[in-house]
């Protein structure tokens, strides 16, 4: 029996503390998508918890053909569907550079694009590697701080670990713009913690 | 007379190329790019080192779930439709 399939069997017989932890553990990433679909907070959650409702309305007719997550995400991005706005990828999040240009040579330099000498990025220290407790603190809040899209790419796949096909799914995004967002995002956030960094 | 299979980047481009890098999104042509690139210099190895660990660290940051009232609200669903 695969563990997916024990997890349903343990649903359908009403386990309610494995129930409660599939809802704690895939939740995060379900209100991520919900995000990208909706405007606010409220409807994000309501979005998630409509999809859990129809997880459990459904739940005797899964058949295992996909996995139990992807069809619970399938669920809710058709949840998220019928309540959402339907814009297109907000093309802010896309465009521009992800490295402030100041910090490299002018066109006229002999090494043109190259990094100033007083601003290459340097080696963080060996104690840096291991994140503090303050730089996490800081990772956390500018994680919170992205643009919706860029979170909910960057999340998805560093925080919850999906692979990049099933997130453009999820997103409704193509490879390209997906990938786009998840550097933007990241190259936020690395430019936030290379500023805390010690 | 050689000819190179790649093609100078600066590191300003580089920067813009590291998910495309990581994700296998580029061509061998540009990949040798890159990694000859990062041979040689120092600031933007540094910068590959810092997105690396910066994108394992993301894998245990804790991200917020549905509040207490959604979850206590679902599971009292879940207790009504087993019984």
């Amino acid at each position: 029996m695969t563990e997916d399939e024990g997890l349903v069997d343990r649903l359908r017989a009403g386990d309610e503390a494995a129930f409660a932890a599939v809802v704690r553990d895939w939740s995060p990433a379900m209100l991520r998508v919900a995000h990208a679909h909706v405007r606010s907070h409220a409807t994000a959650e309501e979005v998630v918890q409509e999809a859990w409702l129809g997880v459990l309305r459904g739940l005797r007719l899964f058949e295992g053909r996909a996995s139990l997550r992807t069809w619970v995400f399938r669920i809710l991005v058709n949840t998220a569907r019928r309540r959402g706005r339907g814009d297109a990828v907000v093309m802010a999040e896309l465009a521009g550079p992800t490295v402030d240009p100041d910090r490299f040579r002018g066109a006229d330099d002999r090494y043109p694009g190259g990094w100033r000498e007083d601003s290459a990025p340097a080696w963080w220290e060996p104690e840096a590697r291991v994140l503090s407790a303050e730089l996490w603190a800081v990772l956390t809040q500018a994680l919170t701080e992205l643009p919706e899209r860029q979170r909910a790419v960057v999340e998805l796949r560093d925080v919850h670990g999906f692979p990049a096909p099933e997130v453009c799914d999820l997103l409704d995004l193509t490879p390209q713009n997906q990938r786009v967002l998840l550097h933007r995002g990241r190259a936020r956030l690395r430019s936030i913690l290379e500023v805390a960094a010690p | 007379m050689t000819t190179p299979s790649t093609r100078d980047v600066s590191c300003q481009e580089l920067v813009e190329l590291l998910t495309d890098y990581l994700e296998g999104a580029l061509t061998s042509d540009e990949v040798a790019s890159v990694e000859h690139h990062l041979a040689l210099c120092s600031g933007c190895a540094a910068y590959l080192d810092q997105l690396r660990m910066m994108i394992e660290a993301l894998g245990s940051v804790t991200v917020k779930t549905l509040s207490d009232d959604s979850l206590d609200e679902l599971i009292e669903v879940f207790r009504g439709l087993v019984r």
